[in-house]
Formats: structure tokens, C-alpha cells, sequence
């Protein structure tokens, strides 16, 4: 068993401290070009992406900032995007695919932006067509759960050929407090959401949801950087050279296998995967 | 399990019989919108819409069908098709039960092979007396099939939503029919597949995140409530009240949304239309 409940989980894919989109790409990658804008509206800063090196080789990099001050926060507004942030997204996976790079997604927010102009302007059209531009790239993409899996709007980023988590790190429907306020009319109740909700990396290893649950540092990402880094560097070297052998068609069938298997249910409970 | 399919069957009937004038009922209504009352009769000629203001009341599944469908064409696709309570969530098998004693649906989605004037189709109706219409695995499950079951068959996609979004008590598994059902609806459309996208009140969430924003052609329902975040969600995080019409279908249709609004009656004209401009497909 996990020596951390699933609320205490929450609370650690949460930490303010933790590492985020912007320092994965600052340690992982060099060479790192930042692509802006959805050359329809606006620039969105909770998405950040760009073109970069891994281990020399190019590929897209895109993933959600929350941002690491109040400052940051709301030029970040907070890690939740609009529909602009998910038609920039689109337009750098749709180059990726153009010149033939893989793509890398990290994923961590509450979830999109509720907000009027976000409606205004299609939050649900932009977050469907990410989905189904993803589900379909003929390019190796790779996701990695870095803290926040927050409902639709984590999704959006999340449709990978493999789904990887770091240990702490949570993915869910619905934030718990929002889960609790549309089931029992009481976002208070969070707590007990987290119970039953099966959130955790370990929960959704076991339900096939994700492929791989990353080991963090004892008491977290945020105490050991250099440790996370190294460990999400190795994951995404070995998951790279995998799908390397496979060829364009092949990623998208497999990729649309592994989604179309989705809602057979967990196993019941066995031994932990971490 | 017989006993509930011919239970269905009956509704169905019943159904086109009122569609067909053949039960008169004395009854009257008054209408949620405008307060006028009127005969039950006229509600059902009128497709349940109030035949005073034109408010639209929601219907379900199969009266939805039987009111579009050629007569004798409707043909359901995956009946057998059950939900699942993946988490094991409290309390969760026995709702779907009193849901289904309820209703007479297995979950909230309905999927058929018919046509409108000649034209065949696959339809997939929700339906939002079921938990509101939400997308669980087997809600997700039938779209997809229905989507497979069109690209194999070479026949164009019409669904009809009503939802309220993701279902809670199925969790993550819910979440994940988004990518499930767009990926299909994507896989469909590059095969050169036709699908038309009918939104009706309300559509909100998950749906409006996946299969319901992807049509080729995009119509709704007039005064349908369509967004992706609820109305009391946004009040709540922007600290102020949203305008009178917002999120709603004429609304949608101004910020560009949407190609038409189609009211209750016009359903099967405009479909028969786009079908047939879509008829004999890609030209290769």
C-alpha cells in the first residue's frame, strides 16, 4: 500500500513547490524555442510549448503552466487554460506531425478555464478537436501526469500512445471538490471524494488507464528535483525508443486501441505497480 | 430481460400511434415556460413543443425516434449493450435499476439503424432522463460503436445530445470515453463519413468536450443550453451574472458555433436535405 491517501495525494499534486511544465522542459531538453499564440485570438500562457532537444533529437514539447508566483499565477491564470491555450496546442501537434517529431505533453492543471469568454469562444469545440487531432497524430506522443490531471481540460493533452504518472500525481473526472458539490450538493466533502473517486497513479495503473506510474522521492517531487528529472528523463528515453519502431500509421492504430479498450473497469485490488 | 425489450417496444408504438393521431387524450399541460395550458393532443401533434410560446420540452430516446424516423425503418443498434459501475461506487447499480424500471432504458443513449426520406443512417439519441444524459462507459461504449458500426457500413452519423457532461459515479472511466468517442468520430470523419450534430437541451461537459462539438454540420435545438462549463460554475468563478440568452443556442449561432437552429418540426426536412447533399459521398 501507498504510504500516502489518496486525499493526502491531492494535496502533494498540489504542492506549490513541485516542478512544473516550465522547469521539466528547462532540465530535460535544450535548444528550447517557445511557440506562441493561436493565430486566431490570443496568446495563452497556461499552455506552454515550443519546439526543443531531447538528447539531441527534436521534438515538440507542450504542457500546462500554473506558474510559481502570484505574478506568474495570473499571467498562468493559474494552469487553466481557455480555448486559445488548446488551438495553440493543436497548431504545434499539427507541425510536429508536419516535420515528423514526437510529441511530449505534461500535464498538470485544475482543469480549463469556466470562465464567459472561454464559452464565447468555444472552450468545448477547442478541447473535442485537440482530442481528436491527438487521437489520430501519425508521431509518437508520450504524456506525462506531473501533478493536477484536472478533467477535460487535462485530457486534452493526455491522448498519448503511453500515459505516464508520477507517483503523487492525480487524475480525475472532476476536481474532488467539484465531484463532491455535484454529488452530494457539498464541496466540503472533498475528503471523502478523494476515497472513492480511485484517482490515484496506482488506482489508474490498475485500471489501465495509465501505462506507468513514475517513483518519486520520498516525500515527494518537490524535495528532490534532480531526482524527478532523472527519472522522467529515463521513462521518456525508453518510452521514445518503443514507439520508435513503430511506423505513423501504426502509433495512431495503437493509440486508438489503447483509448477504444477504456471503460472495462478496475481488476480487483493486487499488488502495488511502484 | 424479454419482458423489458417488449416493454420498450410497446412505448415505441404507443408512441407513433399519438404521432399518428390515433390516441386523443383529453388531458391538458401547462407549459415550465410560458404557463398556458394546453390540450395534451396538441403537445403531442406539436412534438412537444408548447404550442403557445414554442418551448421546446425535453423527450426522450425513443419518442425522439419514432417522431424522426421513416415509419418501419428504426432498427436499434447494440440493445444488449449495459452499463457498468467500474469504481464500485456506492449506491451506483441499484439507481441504474430504478432507472431502468423508470425509463425502460438500460443507460442514457439509444442507437439505431433507420432513415429519414429514403435516406439511411446510423442515430444515436440521448436521452436525459437517464442521470441526466451523462456519459459513462456505456454511453461512450454505444457512441463509439454506432460511429465503428457507420464507417464500416458506409452511412452517415447523426447523433442527437442531451447531457449534462461526464458521469460522476463512473469517474475516470467516464473521462476517458471523451478521447474514446472523439478518436471515433475523428477515425470516421477522415474515411470520408458524414456526421451531423444535433445539439438539444441542455448539452454541457464532457459531451460538448468530445463527439457533440465534431459534426460536419452543427444544429441545435432552439434556447437548448450548450457550453462546456455550467452557467453556475462560471457565476461562481467570475463573481458576476451571466447575460439572459448566454450559452444558449441563438447565442451559439452568434459567436459562430453553429450553422443552424432547427425547431422540432423541421427536424426531418433539414436532415433530408443535408442527406441529400451529401448523397454519393467523396469523390475520389
Amino acid at each position: 500500500m501507498s504510504r500516502y491517501t489518496p486525499e493526502e495525494k491531492v494535496k502533494l499534486a498540489r504542492h506549490p513547490e513541485r516542478p512544473g511544465t516550465a522547469d521539466f522542459i528547462e532540465a530535460l531538453f535544450t535548444d528550447f524555442f517557445e511557440q506562441r499564440g493561436d493565430r486566431l485570438c490570443r496568446e495563452d500562457g497556461s499552455i506552454l510549448g515550443g519546439i526543443a532537444r531531447f538528447h539531441g533529437r527534436p521534438v515538440t514539447v507542450i504542457g500546462h503552466r500554473k506558474g510559481k508566483n502570484l505574478e506568474e499565477n495570473l499571467t498562468c491564470n493559474f494552469g487553466m487554460p481557455g480555448p486559445e491555450g488548446y488551438r495553440k496546442a493543436q497548431r504545434l501537434m499539427k507541425q510536429a506531425e508536419k516535420f515528423g517529431r514526437p510529441v511530449i505533453t505534461f500535464v498538470d492543471t485544475p482543469g480549463a478555464y469556466p470562465g464567459k469568454e472561454a464559452e464565447e469562444r468555444g472552450q468545448g469545440e477547442a478541447i473535442a478537436q485537440c482530442l481528436a487531432l491527438m487521437s489520430a497524430l501519425e508521431v509518437p506522443v508520450i504524456s506525462i501526469v506531473t501533478g493536477e490531471g484536472g478533467s477535460g481540460g487535462a485530457l486534452a493533452l493526455a491522448v498519448a500512445n503511453r500515459v505516464l504518472m508520477l507517483e503523487h500525481a492525480v487524475y480525475s473526472v472532476l476536481s474532488p471538490e467539484g465531484f463532491a458539490s455535484i454529488l452530494w450538493k457539498d464541496a466540503a466533502r472533498s475528503g471523502e471524494a478523494c476515497a472513492v473517486m480511485k484517482l490515484t497513479a496506482q488506482d489508474l495503473r490498475r485500471g489501465s488507464i495509465v501505462q506507468g506510474v513514475l517513483r518519486e522521492p520520498e516525500e515527494g517531487a518537490q524535495t528532490d528535483w534532480q531526482a524527478t528529472f532523472r527519472t522522467i528523463d529515463a521513462a521518456l528515453g525508453k518510452e521514445l525508443a518503443a514507439l520508435d519502431k513503430l511506423k505513423g500509421p501504426a502509433l495512431a492504430r495503437q493509440r486508438y486501441e489503447m483509448f477504444r479498450a477504456m471503460g472495462q473497469g478496475l481488476p480487483p485490488a493486487g499488488k502495488e505497480d511502484v | 430481460m424479454n419482458r423489458l425489450f417488449s416493454k420498450r417496444r410497446d412505448r415505441l408504438l404507443t408512441y407513433q400511434a399519438m404521432r399518428e393521431g390515433r390516441i386523443a387524450s383529453s388531458k391538458r399541460t401547462a407549459c415550465p415556460a410560458c404557463g398556458a395550458e394546453s390540450a395534451n393532443r396538441d403537445w403531442e401533434r406539436n412534438v412537444q413543443v408548447c404550442p403557445q410560446c414554442g418551448y421546446h420540452s425535453p423527450v426522450g430516446a425513443y419518442y425522439r425516434l419514432a417522431a424522426l424516423l421513416d415509419p418501419g425503418s428504426f432498427q436499434e443498434l447494440e440493445e444488449k449493450l449495459e452499463p457498468a459501475d467500474p469504481l464500485e461506487f456506492p449506491g451506483y447499480p441499484e439507481k441504474l435499476e430504478d432507472l431502468e424500471e423508470e425509463t425502460g432504458l438500460r443507460d442514457a443513449a439509444v442507437a439505431a439503424l433507420g432513415s429519414v426520406g429514403m435516406h439511411k443512417a446510423v442515430f444515436v439519441v440521448l436521452d436525459s432522463r437517464f442521470l441526466m444524459g451523462s456519459m459513462g462507459t456505456a454511453v461512450g461504449e454505444k457512441v463509439t460503436r454506432a460511429a465503428e458500426y457507420a464507417t464500416k457500413r458506409k452511412l452517415p452519423l447523426i447523433i442527437f445530445s442531451a447531457s449534462g457532461g461526464a458521469r460522476m459515479q463512473e469517474g475516470i472511466f467516464s473521462l476517458m470515453q471523451m478521447a474514446k468517442t472523439a478518436a471515433a468520430i475523428q477515425r470516421f470523419q477522415s474515411r470520408g463519413g458524414l456526421y451531423i450534430s444535433c445539439l438539444t437541451h441542455p448539452t454541457t461537459g464532457g459531451v460538448t468536450a468530445s463527439f457533440a462539438s465534431l459534426g460536419d454540420i452543427m444544429l441545435a435545438e432552439p434556447g437548448a443550453l450548450i457550453g462546456f462549463a455550467g452557467p453556475r460554475v462560471i457565476e461562481q468563478t467570475i463573481g458576476e451574472t451571466l447575460p439572459e440568452g448566454f450559452q444558449r443556442s441563438e447565442y451559439l449561432l452568434e459567436h459562430g458555433f453553429l450553422d443552424r437552429i432547427v425547431s422540432r418540426d423541421q427536424w426531418r426536412p433539414v436532415l433530408i436535405q443535408l442527406l441529400g447533399l451529401h448523397e454519393g459521398g467523396k469523390r475520389s
